[in-house]
């Protein structure tokens, strides 16, 4: 379920210190080509506050050793620590059981993960897996590979003129019971497009489809909770959500797991191994392979600690009017298109210039301390499909995002757009 | 706000960029290759028309990318017309290095006035992300050079 806001916002965003959340992240106290730092980059990767950075130090620094091995007291520590995480992070999205909780690297080898697994050693060849044309490729090119490996056929919803999922055609393509998994972005990484996932998973369930959301945009901006939200699968990245690379998490409901073939084979996913022939450990240790993120667990411990303290509905209100702001002055700007315009969408901006060119465009921004990002994003299919192959200019927001840094944003737009007439 | 950047963006560079030199197709040309920095969405392809001797008789680009992108294919259709395919590939190794370090202290007499042409381009070195959006264009021209007539190389400078 994606949190209801409107009615609180004003009062959530009032208790929002950002000031004091700013000195938070150390990063953001530099100058850049000696302007203040301006981060409008943090769907790409956030910054992380100074609770993560300790919390990795400590763990590397009193509490290091290998997990779920050796019967002494620093391995004991560390197991236990590792698994305080997977509590966490079930407690983060509301999931029924810890062991729903499947760590991996990031969010595209989760979906690599169901890919290969459920893909391949559950679905059927004549089946289908329904995605949509604002996926990032973290969720087109897996399922391609499953489609010429397996005989599962892709197909694609189209997006709106808005940069909706258009629901017309998800219930077409649905129609003739064949898809047996859908699999969408929660929100979109380069619209801000947050998807009406509650009706997509009551569409793809009458149809008898499973549905995995692809929640790394999502997760950070809003709570999510997986008992109210009924979903089949669900992912996320911690380095999106202000804590270290190199850790992502897969919730997959128990029986999912259960029917599953492991993805990756090595130890600690073993119960017994014989030359001949070896025995899956239980879930969701089947699945986590070789020493796990074990310092990165913890940061991303750290991180959910971070953002339940803040709260997920204070920092989504904050977002909202910083959405409003930057819908407002962006839209002013002489020259500028804006791709998309959902109703219901977080804090990612993808824009063109009429006269400036993305690459072209970063790099003046870049002039002004300002950090985004130029180019397609992962999403190359969805700037084939809004005409836009030239790629865009993109900026998002994390929670220390000021609307101060917006107007910057606005004001240095303006003046490139003189720099190139 | 962007004073600074006037080292990259010269007029030179902005003029070509608005408005490319030899923006076409050549239909009878005798060396195609396709130019893709798939990082960053530009293409191009580099059409060269050869004389009875060899050498580069006409030259034409079409595609999209960025101002510097655009501006150094646009510059480099006008070096290289007339060249010798040695003296173009000779160019382009030059070339390289200018956009690479800013100097080409190796650079010898014989192509001193084309490459005070490219001079303009020399700030990329400054800008790592955007030395590949310049040298673009000349991996497509060895692409093409390198090619066998009808057919059509494919270059990068990821």
């Amino acid at each position: 379920m994606v949190g209801g806001g409107g009615v609180n916002d004003a009062t959530l965003a009032s208790s929002f210190d950002i000031e004091r959340i700013r000195r938070d992240f150390p990063i953001l106290a530099q100058t850049v080509r000696g302007k203040p730092l301006v981060f409008l980059d943090s769907g790409a990767s956030a910054q992380k506050p100074r609770a993560v950075i300790d919390a990795m130090v400590r763990c590397m620094e009193e509490r290091y050793a290998n997990v779920h091995r050796g019967a002494y007291f620093l391995s004991e520590a560390a197991t236990e620590a590792y698994e305080a995480a997977r509590g966490a992070v079930a407690r983060f999205l509301n999931a029924a059981d810890p062991r729903e909780i499947v760590f991996t690297t990031n969010s595209t080898a989760a979906i690599n993960l169901v890919a290969h697994s459920w893909g391949r050693g559950v679905m059927q060849p004549g089946q289908a897996v329904l995605i949509s044309e604002l996926e990032h490729h973290a969720n087109i090119v897996p399922w391609q590979l499953l489609r010429d490996d397996k005989g599962i056929a892709l197909r694609v919803a189209r997006v709106t003129d808005s940069g909706e999922i258009d629901l017309d055609d998800v219930a077409a393509k649905l129609a003739d019971g064949k898809v047996g998994l859908v699999a969408m972005a929660h929100m979109s990484n380069v619209l801000g497009t947050v998807a009406p996932v509650e009706r997509i998973i009551r569409m793809a369930q009458a149809a008898g489809a499973k549905v995995l959301l692809d929640g790394s945009q999502a997760a950070v901006h809003r709570r999510v909770d997986m008992q109210a939200l009924g979903a089949d699968f669900y992912v996320f990245t911690g380095h999106k959500l202000y804590g270290p690379t190199g850790i992502g998490v897969l919730w997959a409901r128990l029986e999912h797991q259960e029917r599953m073939p492991p993805f990756l084979g090595g130890g600690d996913m073993i119960s017994m191994v014989t030359m001949e022939r070896s025995e899956w450990a239980p879930p969701p240790a089947k699945f986590e392979a070789g020493t796990p993120p074990i310092i990165e667990a913890v940061g991303l411990h750290a991180a959910i600690d971070y953002v339940s303290a803040i709260g997920m509905p204070a920092i989504e209100a904050h977002e909202r009017q910083l959405v409003d702001h930057a819908m407002r002055r962006l839209t002013d700007i002489d020259g500028l298109t804006l791709l998309g315009r959902a109703q219901d969408r977080g804090g990612v901006f993808a824009f063109a210039l009429d006269n400036a060119h993305p690459h072209d465009l970063a790099t003046l921004l870049d002039r002004a301390g300002i950090a985004v990002r130029a180019g397609r994003h992962c999403a190359e299919p969805l700037h084939s499909r809004f005409g836009v192959e030239g790629g865009t200019v993109r900026a998002s927001f994390g929670l220390y995002t000021t609307a101060q840094e917006v107007d910057f944003l606005a004001e240095a737009l303006t003046k490139a757009r003189e720099f190139f007439a | 706000m962007f004073d600074d950047l006037r080292d990259l963006y010269q007029e030179v560079i902005l003029d070509h960029g608005r408005k490319p030199r030899n923006f076409r197709r050549l239909e009878d040309a005798d060396r195609v290759a396709r130019g893709d920095n798939p990082m960053c969405g530009d293409r191009l392809e580099l059409f060269l028309k050869l004389a009875p001797d060899g050498s580069i008789a006409d030259a034409a680009f079409q595609g999209r990318g960025c101002a510097i992108s655009t501006a150094s294919a646009s510059l480099l259709t006008e070096t290289v017309k007339g060249k010798s395919q040695e003296a173009a590939h000779a160019l382009s190794d030059q070339f390289r290095t200018l956009a690479m370090t800013g100097a080409c202290p190796e650079c010898g007499a014989t192509l001193a006035d084309e490459m005070e042409r490219l001079q303009p381009l020399s700030g990329v070195h400054e800008f790592p992300s955007r030395v590949k959006c310049a040298t673009l264009a000349w991996h497509t021209l060895n692409a093409a050079l390198d090619a066998a007539p009808g057919q059509i190389k494919e270059a990068s400078s990821e």
